[in-house]
């Protein structure tokens, strides 16, 4: 018997929606013990297949087998049932109760009175047991997104899952939290328990997973490869079918004159607790300056205060030399300032308008757009249309909701409004989180082409490298403070700045 | 060999599928409308069937009453005329997801400033209707924008939520109108105030019955010319301008608005004060329209019958227009066969079934055999 081992085995698994085949005939193998990471681009199918693991869709076709025994779940309680259940992206806790009553909600056991002194401990103690730190009687709003990650771990080790499936557990995470949660993962296998994950960050699948299962249009790939004997260049040659370049073309340039001017700016949070103490930067044209920092250490509200989204509250900033300090966001639009937010779908796009009313939204109030006091709507949709095969968005067409596209569709919206008006200056705030390989190659030659037609660039990222690769200097922001520049490649450096272990080397 | 087959031990013969819309085609918003509107009869005669009566002849009954003949239909306009200008009202504000349900306080005050100019004499008795009809129309619209100034500066400025103080101020502007009406300009002691003169009366069909005896007692007046040059302004303006277009993107993400540089603070107060002008100018036409006076019972809740007409009409102000007259004959119909409360038990059915076929546009629904 070949599926003694495996603890769960999906065949020929087949899903369709509406217009897509997202499972087309996959086989999946998850054995006992160990971490399987999924691997895939956005839209690969990677989430439809682990939720029709988890019970949540029926596949058109195809079997599923649980320690070898085939099985039919009609929902995700079933397949709780059978010792598989699922964590998704977007958390399933009730923000006003307890963690202990979050776990024991919807179990039969306790019955009537609650006796929660009793059921706290009892979570501390399987908490313990796969090093999730967690207070049981804490209410779930006052916990950080990692932690209430733990929640959802708890409430399905409580529930005494074998198998556990994650939808992108990384991507709410901060980099300390991520080991973390390895480090939890890597105790629950040693329990014999099996972990499958989902992930499009090639790094993470790298230094987590014992094997890999890559998924491309639907369709496995690569299945069941083990982690040791690949490399990252080939999985990412499995994940877009094409090799990847992952040394992109920058030409050498000399700087220009300074466009952006920070004279030691100081701004509050949202918690009006101090974000910024104090940042002196200087951006040129032709240059792309890259900010180097752990989420949360204020590199998102500087990218709000320049351009005008939020008060500062002591210092300049001087764009092109004239101060904009605390003026408008329209004025830092009319000076040439152009920004992809960091949120996308909350600041960055109205979701149910068209992709037409999104592109033209820093520009409706300029002619030939603006006729009076009337819009130009037939020139609105062509200048659409025009952006829309210039970026390559990927859409039925300029009216479809901006809801409808994805990740990475959206983003190219995003690109197209902001780039298209040939900024002078260019604030891109994790301008590839979230993409797939082949969109963050395109959105990378896309800031380049930026930088080689004179604007000067402004770029946070979360991904070390990408920092690496665009920029020509780097900043690095510890706790509202530059912290440190650094101009040759040298990771160590930047990783002990960016955790605050080393101040001020700039020499 | 493990079986192909699943282990299900109870099947229905086929399986019904919820799926979400990818795209929503353009006649479908307007097909799903009207299929509410159906339903909801339908219901509303199982109801009355069950209470004993005859739906069919109710049914029948409401037509004949609203639509029956040209006189019925001309009062049915006369009932839709107030109704089209607080569904514009509702309309507006809905667009940037202000919930302004205070349009009834706005018709209440701007029949009261309208009021005001030609009872305090501020319009001389001998003014001709050129000078008087707009004066009125001024004073009502900026009594109903002045009403609405006060809910949308609070929201602004102090993230007051708007639902409260705009129900609130409703009461406000009923009191008002009513210590008016008794304490100020009461007639001998009646609830309501002098006749105005004629000159302050918007014309009638029926002033035409000389050259047109067609018109003899038709009431239809003025006010229904008034209300769809409102409707055609305000989709002009929603549809085709730059305000308009600021205001659907407020609508729909207030954060992308602010990165688009558009000044929400500012846009609140001028939506809310556009909403409550748009009601007062209702609140104007029905006292120059129709009772030539002012007195407390002027509405039968025109403002809030403005909210249902709004979301009937997809928040889209020439949709308003027909959508108004539909509700303006289930009010004159429901004055004839009172006190049965037949037409309100539609108009609430109609809400319902409105409200829940909305998920009909974002979501399709399939029923599918089981099996190949």
């Amino acid at each position: 018997m070949t599926s003694t081992q495996n603890a769960v085995e999906m065949r020929g698994i087949v899903k369709r929606f509406p217009g897509v085949l997202a499972n087309d005939n996959v086989d999946f193998e998850l054995r006992a013990g160990e971490i399987h990471a999924l691997l895939g681009e956005n839209g690969a199918g990677k989430s439809t297949l682990m939720s029709v693991l988890a019970g949540l869709y029926k596949p058109e076709a195809g079997t599923i087998l649980v320690g070898g025994v085939p099985v039919s779940f009609n929902s995700p309680r079933d397949a709780i049932k059978h010792g598989l259940g699922m964590i998704h992206q977007h958390f399933t806790l009730i923000p006003s109760h307890t963690v202990t009553e979050n776990i024991l909600l919807g179990l039969d056991d306790p019955r009537f009175i609650m006796r929660l002194p009793q059921y706290d401990k009892k979570i501390a103690e399987l908490g313990e047991r796969f090093g999730l730190k967690i207070t049981p009687q804490a209410k779930v709003w006052q916990l950080t997104v990692g932690e209430q990650q733990r929640v959802e771990i708890l409430k399905m080790l409580y529930r005494g899952v074998q198998v556990l499936i994650m939808d992108e557990p990384t991507a709410v995470l901060a980099p300390n939290e991520i080991e973390g949660l390895i480090k939890t993962l890597r105790a629950m296998a040693a329990e014999g328990k099996s972990i499958a994950f989902i992930s499009h960050k090639l790094n993470e699948v790298m230094n987590a997973s014992d094997r890999i299962t890559v998924l491309r249009q639907g369709k496995v790939t690569a299945a069941g490869l083990r982690t040791a004997d690949t490399t990252k260049a080939e999985l990412a040659k499995l994940m877009v079918g094409r090799s990847v370049i992952f040394n992109l073309e920058k030409k050498p340039q000399t700087p220009g004159e300074v466009v952006l001017k920070l004279d030691s700016l100081r701004a509050d949070n949202n918690k009006g607790l101090p974000a910024l103490r104090g940042v002196s930067l200087e951006v040129r044209a032709g240059e792309i300056v890259g900010i180097a920092a752990i989420a949360g250490n204020g590199q998102s509200e500087l990218a709000e205060v320049i351009t005008g989204l939020r008060k500062a509250t002591g210092g300049q900033v001087l764009v092109n030399g004239e101060d904009v300090t605390n003026r408008s966001a329209r004025m830092t639009i009319q000076k040439g300032v152009s920004h992809v937010p960091e949120d996308r779908t909350h600041v960055g796009s109205a979701p149910n308008l068209s992709i037409t009313d999104n592109v033209i939204m820093k520009r409706y109030r300029q002619s030939p757009l603006a006729n009076g006091w009337t819009l130009n709507g037939v020139l609105a949709r062509k200048t659409a249309e025009t952006l829309k095969s210039e970026y390559t968005i990927l859409a039925p067409s300029v009216d479809t909701a901006a809801r409808m596209l994805s990740g990475g569709n959206l983003q190219r919206v995003i690109l197209a409004r902001e780039l298209s008006s040939s900024p002078k200056l260019l604030v891109a705030m994790q301008p590839t989180r979230g993409l797939d390989v082949g969109a963050i190659e395109g959105v990378q030659k896309l800031l380049l082409a930026q930088r080689e037609a004179g604007a000067a660039i402004l770029l946070s990222s979360e991904e070390l490298e990408e920092v690496f690769a665009l920029s020509d200097r780097i900043v690095v922001m510890y706790e509202g403070e530059i912290a440190g520049e650094v101009t040759e490649h040298d990771p160590v450096a930047v990783g002990l700045m960016m955790t605050g272990a080393k101040k001020r080397q700039t020499a | 060999m493990a079986p192909a087959t699943s282990t299900r031990n109870y099947q229905l013969p086929f399986t019904v599928r919820v799926e979400r819309r990818l795209n929503v085609p353009g006649w479908l918003s307007p097909a799903v409308s009207l299929g509410a509107i159906v339903v909801a009869l339908l219901l509303g005669a199982v109801v009355l069937a069950l209470v004993g009566g005859n739906p069919w002849a109710a049914y029948a009954h409401i037509g004949k009453a609203a639509f029956g003949d040209i006189g019925v239909f001309s009062d049915t306009l006369v009932k839709a005329t107030p109704l089209m200008l607080t569904g514009l009202a509702c309309a507006v504000a809905f667009r940037m997801k202000l919930w302004n349900i205070g349009a009834e306080g706005q018709f209440f005050v701007g029949a009261l400033c309208s009021s005001a100019v030609i009872l305090s004499g501020l319009v001389p008795k001998d003014a001709p209707r050129v000078v008087a009809i707009p004066v009125m129309t001024v004073a009502g619209v900026i009594g109903g924008a002045l009403w609405g100034f006060v809910p949308g500066f609070l929201k602004a400025k102090l993230k007051v939520n708007e639902i409260i103080t705009t129900l609130m101020m409703n009461y406000i502007a009923i009191a008002l109108v009513n210590f008016f009406v008794f304490a100020v300009w009461s007639e001998g002691g009646f609830q309501m105030s002098a006749m105005f003169q004629k000159a302050a009366w918007l014309p009638r069909l029926a002033d035409y019955a000389k050259q047109y005896p067609i018109f003899r007692g038709l009431t239809t007046h003025a006010g229904l010319i008034i209300a769809a040059i409102a409707a055609v302004i305000v989709w002009y303006i929603l549809y085709r301008s730059l305000w308009g277009y600021e205001i659907r993107l407020i609508g729909d993400n207030p954060r992308a608005a602010e990165y688009a540089g558009i000044n929400i603070t500012r846009n609140t107060v001028l939506v809310m004060m556009t909403s409550g002008a748009l009601a007062g100018l209702g609140g104007m036409s029905e006292i120059a329209g129709v009772v030539h006076r002012l007195q407390t019972n002027i509405s039968p809740g025109y403002g809030f019958t403005g909210i249902i007409i709004a979301w009937l009409a997809k928040l889209n102000p020439i949709v308003v227009i027909p959508v108004s007259v539909l509700f303006g004959g289930l009010i004159l119909a429901g004055r004839e066969i009172q006190p049965a409360g037949v037409p309100r038990l539609i108009q609430g059915i109609i809400l319902f079934m409105l409200i829940a076929s909305e998920v009909l546009l974002r979501y399709q629904i399939r029923i599918e055999r089981v099996g190949k």
